[in-house]
């Protein structure tokens, strides 16, 4: 009987991986959380209504409750764009302060209005604007040309379909380099790495079943987050999917190879824990995860467009969003080869087995 | 295998010398360990012992010296080499979440050929355990299952560092018993311990190490005649008591071949406790001493490295 030990190797590290529960929280559940997170912050929402308080008038003063009453059937329509309530005057600098209205208006005894409310505020100006416009009407202003709003929300121009593919990429290279290096220093610690050096086992099987198991899992990580973008929050995958995917395996055997290169030598998990850190945080900041990597100064551009972590986000990007193809995410992918097959080799040659 | 009627060396170590920052682990080792044959490196804790058996096994390498395992060396025929041996280091710990069988498998996949998993799960009596998980063994079956990852590549020579080293004593006895086994059929052994009673079961020949170096060498019988004594008489005193006698006198009474001076008490070496203990008890009677201890024990290597070092294995 013939065993072949890349196979043998690759299913250890399947087994201890799905043996360990914790992991599986980490790699599944903490993206689908994430993700779920930032999906009721960006829920399609109602246009937002202004929310505005009127100073409650005098009885005998008709002018102010001729104001006041404007208002208040104004805001009692269905969609009405404005939600009115009346408070006492000694609380205006209350209700200002503490920002419950972004708007009060205050009726003068003329039959004016005063208007109070801070500028900085967006939602203020907007609140001024609906308010004005309500109570200039009810007066009998009326409109000089006809206008008509048409909106438009287009899909894949929202943060949320930035983000995706972004928390993707970053998903990738965290889970890749992170299993890695916590599982190889580990065994190094506990000196198995020594005592498999002591067999006849090939180095290379050892190292590259490694990324492979990491690929098996890749398949469901993707899949997971990849169905939750799209099914849940909408967000197009315009692209192929097995380009998508293509992209997305490169990108984890590129950051396999980082994380064997990080672990390369570390006798302790603090340690690595250090190492790994130094190595992704970088690219977090640059790698354009949560914002365009194009906002960085041009000087330093040729360092972030040759990080892996861009390469990646990008490629995926471009792929969802924009539709590319193979053709189109080529750069990308060599990119992304160079980084495996330069770090794989690197490993090889410096790894610590004892 | 040779032709020749000299027997086959399966190890070899020339002057073997080994210095790390600040300690000489190995300074001018030599062994001869011929084929078939169980040979133990004795000694205590620090003596050289895992040093010299990682030179051997290709791990860690020597500052100088020879070393020739199965006629080869390891700057050359590593490969061939690791196909060939057999190791269990001292302080492996195998893969927690993989069971017994799934553990073998693997080690079993890294070899060109070998036994059967099966087969080396039998032969270290882990059958019932075959599909537990590693965390879920005790310690005894741990050190099994490290003896049958050594074993899944049928190796020529064995390596075992300590195999019995913080086991209980039943664990102990069971795995004797299956390198007994490993003996019979007829596979070269070399085997470290620090106590010797083991060395005394199983092996053929023994070295005793110290301080990096060999300090003497042969059939555990002919290292306990070597004493000169069968026997061993300890004589105790009380904390802190000072009897009125001399290790010189003691060792000047008929039969007396050695001894030495105990923080409480003396250890004579004598050929016959019978003929000793009439002069023993006639001094004790006269100059009134009480001796709170009186043992005797039939020689040991235990007693070849006292009366070699002055020191005791267990002090290390």
């Amino acid at each position: 009987m013939r065993f072949s030990s890349l196979q043998q190797l690759t299913l250890a590290r399947f087994r201890e991986f799905i043996r360990e529960p914790e992991a599986i929280f980490w790699t599944f559940v903490f993206p689908l959380l994430l993700a779920g997170g930032l999906a009721i912050a960006f829920r399609d929402k109602a246009p937002e209504q202004a929310i505005i308080a009127v100073v409650t008038p005098s009885a005998g003063d008709s002018a102010a409750l001729r104001t006041a009453g404007a208002l208040t059937s104004a805001a009692s329509v269905d969609k009405a764009p404005i939600r009115a309530r009346q408070i006492p005057t000694d609380s205006v600098d209350d209700v200002l302060r503490t920002g419950t209205a972004a708007l009060v208006v205050v009726a003068m005894p003329a039959g004016g209005v005063e208007y109070r409310f801070d500028p900085a505020r967006p939602e203020a100006r907007a609140a001024r604007q609906q308010t004005d416009d309500i109570l200039q009407r009810a007066r009998g202003r009326s409109d000089v040309i006809e206008v008509r709003d048409v909106t438009v929300r287009e899909r894949g121009s929202r943060y949320i379909d930035f983000f995706v593919p972004g928390l993707l990429g970053m998903n990738i290279m965290g889970s890749s380099i992170w299993s890695l290096a916590f599982a190889i220093v580990t065994q190094r610690n506990k000196k198995l790495l020594k005592r498999l050096a002591a067999t006849p086992m090939s180095r290379l099987e050892y190292l590259l079943s490694f990324v492979l198991s990491r690929l098996v899992f890749l398949g469901l990580e993707v899949g997971v987050l990849l169905g939750f973008g799209a099914f849940i929050l909408d967000v197009p995958i315009r692209g192929s999917l097995v380009t998508l995917l293509l992209v997305a395996f490169v990108g984890a055997a590129a950051f396999g190879a980082i994380g064997l290169l990080v672990s390369s030598r570390s006798r302790t998990v603090e340690g690595v824990s250090g190492l790994t850190n130094f190595v992704m945080l970088p690219m977090w900041i640059f790698s354009g995860v949560f914002f365009s990597s194009n906002n960085f100064p041009a000087a330093i551009q040729p360092v972030v467009q040759a990080l892996p972590l861009t390469a990646l986000v990008n490629g995926l990007r471009e792929i969802m969003l924009q539709g590319a193809g193979l053709g189109a995410v080529w750069p990308q992918l060599a990119v992304l080869t160079a980084y495996l097959v330069v770090c794989l080799t690197i490993a090889l040659r410096i790894f610590r087995w004892q | 295998m040779t032709q020749n009627t000299a027997p086959t060396l399966a190890l070899e170590v020339l002057d073997l010398r080994k210095s790390y920052a600040d300690v000489v682990a190995v300074n001018g080792l030599e062994l001869r360990v011929t084929a078939g044959q169980c040979f133990g490196l004795l000694g205590p804790n620090g003596a050289g012992k895992t040093t010299t058996i990682e030179i051997c096994e290709g791990l860690n390498t020597a500052d100088g010296g020879t070393v020739r395992v199965l006629g080869r060396t390891w700057d050359r025929d590593a490969t061939w080499l690791r196909n060939r041996l057999g190791i269990q280091l001292q302080e492996t710990q195998l893969a927690e979440k993989l069971t017994v069988l799934e553990t073998l498998t693997l080690f079993r996949s890294f070899y060109d050929q070998g036994r059967t998993v099966d087969d080396v799960i039998e032969l270290v009596q882990l059958g019932e355990k075959r599909t537990s998980r590693v965390n879920g063994l005790s310690g005894g079956q741990k050190q099994r299952l490290a003896l049958a990852c050594a074993l899944v590549g049928d190796p020529e020579l064995l390596f075992l560092d300590e195999p019995t080293t913080g086991l209980d004593p039943q664990s102990r006895r069971q795995l004797w018993t299956v390198v007994e086994g490993l003996k019979r059929e007829g596979r070269t052994i070399l085997l470290t311990t620090h106590y010797m009673d083991e060395a005394e079961r199983l092996c053929d020949n023994i070295a005793i190490v110290d301080h990096g170096k060999v300090i003497a060498l042969g059939t555990p019988r002919e290292l306990i005649a070597s004493l000169g004594a069968d026997h061993v008489i300890r004589l105790g005193t009380a904390e802190g008591v000072t009897v009125p006698v001399t290790l010189a006198e003691l060792l000047a009474l008929p039969d007396v071949n050695g001894g030495r001076e105990m923080p409480n008490g003396f250890e004579l070496r004598v050929r016959s406790v019978q003929a000793v203990l009439p002069s023993l008890l006639g001094i004790a009677a006269q100059r009134g001493i009480a001796w709170s201890e009186l043992s005797t024990h039939s020689a040991t290597l235990e007693d070849v490295f006292v009366s070699l070092t002055g020191r005791e294995l267990r002090e290390g």
